[in-house]
């Protein structure tokens, strides 16, 4: 080891780096908060870094201080951080300058915000390269073309006319790769570059990275929450939590053979074991035939779905996005009433509009969405959230409903202490586990969750779903269980519906729909989600038999 | 340009003409409100009733209602505003030379203070929360706080009267040749640039603030492009709509809003020639002069919705 590193300087060499920021809680006075502790870190030329965490864990800060940068306030107040051999902390603005886009690029977790939307993508590919004068107009031109063909990119010599919005997600993606390898640097800094992607699309815009890391021999640091994909493409992992550096080794002494605990419980999060249930006699909920569309009938976006639900179980909607997944919760629950098509409850079939069910109907179905902290009025307490539908649906009053409300915050492990809490005050788990709680205060049969995981951290996801599999156990309640991660259904699941552009590809019981022989589209969603294992990435664009529809 | 775009344009200015027409029917049925009538105005108290009736016969006032407003609109589509009763004059061609006038005086004053508004703020969002940010915000704020006619008489005060650069009344007719005008109406424009200055220039710094939060921007930021090109480039051509929007609203003002500063100025413009007649108690320069401060406002409203959807890329290049 000694001799490995001793024979070049590294490129980035990060010694006890701290950063800090100042917070304004509501009502007290402002503190100065570390976000990260002293975590040091070098990288060779050309070698792949993998930073992982759960949010907070300090995973950005860290790769943006590679290129002297705090986002939103924050300082940092110690260390050194020597990038081609000089502590870019003491740079000053100008010398910080000329360094940002050309020594080091940054790779941003939503490139759909992360281009301007008022320029063509050609101009802000281009724009580092002649800002810092790497290249002529012309030259970079070029070399964005080249890039663009690099990455896989469909009509590389036209697709930079374009703007922003014109282009697809998965695409903006490589884009803003190639928009960091123009001005061919010497370490790109990758922030979730891949998260925000259907897995179908993940996999091509991950094998274009790797791809064109081992062609340019770029060095970077690969920030991801995810240890699958970080495993595809790194040579090392460095594994961090509230700012603290907890392990850091090659790829597979982290996977295989973690030596703390911390990476343990990350490498095993996926598995939550599930017993299948038979479906009943009767089902609870049948969608069926059910076609609907937008903007007046012109975009069809559910064509003839028929799919039943279980009382106290649980089906999964699969799909990308865009396949109408959402869109069938819409249906079912009236927000979008379908133009042909029925969905029947208990034996009788309910209004297609909203309006025309009555309170008693819209009681049974409830609720629970993605997005924790929009869900809930940011002015409310959880007392008053949870309370609503227990006044509203029961006519609870006074102590009744508290006692109520404390029972449910038990149920949901929270515990009556939140009853006077704002959402503000909550982690993202806990926020979402305050929706469950809500949904639950209405004693429905069926909850339709969607996508209720997707934006949490892999253990607290975890949480939640084990905590809604006891409720179901508790609550005998079904779940409509909306979602783009495998993973997830394999947990929750006992039927599945596979779903892609608006129709139901494939449908059953788990155990028949996850078994062999499949359907291209159900073979190209299984094999795209990405295995803790080296060189999966390969085998699974090798084996593949149809194209995503990110293409 | 793209048929989507053409048809949001068309939208915008067929409704603008819709909304015209319903001004020019709020206008006239205001009129129509007043006590008295034409005829009992120009004949005065002691018209006996046969004369005043053969007048309103002449005037076709006993024509229905709706058959005068067309008339009327009629005679607007072809350029006859009818006659002024306190004068007798041509009301289209006593209005053609001080609307020339006003708009000459109101492009004066948006050459300057637009332009000048904008990079003020560009400046205070390069320097937000700072020094800079501060005074530039604090003078713009003081200028407008103060009524018209109080930075008026300051402006003649230090310019006309202590230096005699300029001159304190900005009389001009239409024999003033160009550069005379021009020196007539500095003090004037002067005046209604620190009137509207202020609320164009924290427009910009809010608009540009708000577009500072994007992603992009950081994008911008780690390119290493420097501060202000940030702004200039990356969050400017976002804040457009916006800023676009105060501005037509304060062009709006510099052309029906300046009143106060024409007396002060004794500036031969719409606004004086509005307020000698109202007091004359003139029922059709009245009419004629709402009808245009109307049709300026929707014009410049339009302008402002089309650039803003022309600034938008979104609606310029469709999927």
């Amino acid at each position: 080891m000694a001799d490995g590193k001793a024979k070049s300087t590294p490129l980035l060499d990060i010694r006890n780096l701290r950063i800090e920021a100042t917070v304004y809680p509501p009502g007290e006075a402002p503190k100065t908060i570390t976000l990260v502790h002293d975590v040091s870190l070098t990288l060779e030329k050309g070698k792949v870094l993998g930073l992982i965490g759960e949010s907070g864990a300090g995973k950005s800060t860290i790769g943006l201080s590679s290129m002297a940068y705090g986002r939103g306030g924050v300082r940092i107040t110690g260390g050194e951080v020597i990038l081609n051999g000089r502590d870019i902390l003491k740079a000053g603005p100008k010398g910080v300058r000329a360094l940002r886009g050309r020594e080091v690029c940054y790779v941003a977790q939503s490139a759909a915000a992360a281009f301007n939307p008022a320029h063509k993508l050609i101009d802000q590919v281009v724009e580092a390269a002649l800002l810092h004068g790497t290249a002529t107009r012309a030259e970079a031109e070029k070399r964005a073309v080249a890039l663009f063909k690099k990455l896989s990119l469909p009509n590389p010599e036209t697709i930079g006319e374009r703007f922003p919005h014109q282009v697809s997600g998965g695409q903006l993606q490589r884009v803003m790769t190639a928009m960091a390898l123009c001005s061919e640097p010497d370490l790109i800094v990758f922030d979730e570059p891949t998260t925000a992607l259907d897995v179908t699309t993940q996999i091509d815009v991950l094998s274009a990275i790797k791809d064109a890391i081992r062609d340019t021999h770029v060095a970077a640091l690969y920030i991801t929450h995810d240890l699958a994909v970080v495993a595809q493409v790194s040579d090392e992992i460095m594994v961090l939590r509230h700012g603290r550096l907890v392990e850091w080794g090659g790829t597979r002494q982290i996977i295989k053979e973690p030596r703390q605990e911390y990476t343990n419980a990350l490498v095993s999060v996926h598995e939550i074991e599930h017993k299948e249930q038979q479906p009943g006699t009767a089902p609870m909920l049948s969608v069926k035939n059910v076609t609907a569309a937008y903007g007046g009938g012109h975009v069809k976006v559910l064509k003839n779905v028929s799919v039943d639900i279980y009382p106290g179980q649980t089906l999964a909607v699969v799909g990308e996005s865009g396949s109408g997944k959402s869109t069938l919760a819409r249906a079912i629950t009236g927000l979008l009433p379908p133009e042909q098509g029925s969905v029947v409850f208990d034996g009788r079939t309910l209004g297609n509009r909203l309006a025309d069910r009555p309170k008693e109907d819209l009681r049974q179905l409830q609720m629970i969405y993605q997005m924790a902290d929009v869900a809930m009025n940011p002015r409310q307490t959880v007392g008053t959230i949870i309370g609503r539908p227990l006044e509203f649906y029961f006519g609870m009053k006074g102590r009744e409903r508290d006692k109520r409300v404390a029972e449910l915050l038990d149920e949901i492990e929270m515990g009556k202490g939140f009853i006077d809490r704002y959402p503000a005050e909550l982690s993202g788990g806990q926020k979402q586990r305050v929706c469950i709680a809500r949904s639950l205060a209405a004693k429905p049969k069926l909850i339709i969750c969607d996508e209720v995981t997707s934006a949490l951290d892999p253990l607290v996801a975890h949480g939640i779903l084990k905590l809604l599999l006891n409720l179901q156990q508790v609550e005998k309640v079904a779940y409509l269980f909306i979602t783009h991660d495998l993973a997830t259904v394999k947990s929750i699941a006992d039927s599945i519906a596979v779903m892609y552009r608006g129709e139901v590809v494939r449908y059953g019981a788990k155990s028949k729909v996850l078994t062999p022989p499949f359907d291209a589209y159900t073979d190209l969603l299984l094999s795209s989600v990405p295995e803790m294992e080296i060189g999966w990435l390969e085998k699974a664009i090798a084996g593949r038999r149809m194209e995503s529809a990110g293409n | 340009m793209s048929s989507p775009i053409l048809r949001l344009v068309a939208q915008r200015i067929l409704l603008g003409m819709v909304l015209l027409l319903a001004v020019s029917v709020l206008i006239f049925a205001g009129t129509q409100i007043l006590p008295g009538d034409v005829a009992q105005a120009i004949l005065g108290q002691a018209a006996t009733p046969e004369a005043l009736a053969n007048l309103r016969e002449q005037l076709g006032l006993n024509d229905p209602a709706w058959l005068r407003y067309l008339h009327w609109l009629g005679g607007i589509l072809h350029g006859d505003f009818g006659t002024a009763q306190s004068s007798g004059l041509d009301i289209a061609s006593s209005i053609s030379t001080r609307l020339k006038n006003t708009l000459f005086l109101a492009a004066c004053a948006a050459i300057v203070a637009v332009p000048l508004a904008v990079i003020l703020g560009l400046i205070a969002v390069r320097y937000r929360n700072g020094f800079v940010d501060k005074l530039i915000s604090g003078l713009a704020l003081a200028s407008t706080s103060f009524p018209e006619f109080f930075i008026g008489y300051v402006l003649i005060f230090v310019f006309a009267v202590h230096w005699q650069i300029f001159p304190s009344i900005s009389t001009v007719d239409e024999s003033t040749p160009f550069l005379e005008r021009l020196q007539a109406v500095v003090l004037p424009a002067t005046a209604l640039t620190l009137v509207v200055l202020a609320h164009m220039m924290r427009m910009t710094r809010a608009a540009i603030l708000n577009v500072m939060q994007s992603a992009y921007i950081e994008t911008a930021e780690l390119k290493g492009l420097k501060p202000f090109d940030v702004i200039r480039k990356h969050a400017f051509p976002n804040a457009i709509a916006p800023i676009v929007n105060v501005v037509m609203l304060n062009l709006a003002y510099l052309i029906v809003g300046v009143v106060v500063v024409e007396v002060i100025f004794v500036y031969p413009g719409m606004g004086q020639y509005l307020v000698d007649h109202v007091s004359k108690r003139d029922v059709p320069v009245v009419q004629a002069v709402g009808l245009i401060f109307a049709a300026v406002y929707i014009t410049l409203n339009i302008v402002a919705d089309i650039a803003a959807i022309v600034a938008n890329p979104r609606l310029r290049h469709p999927k």
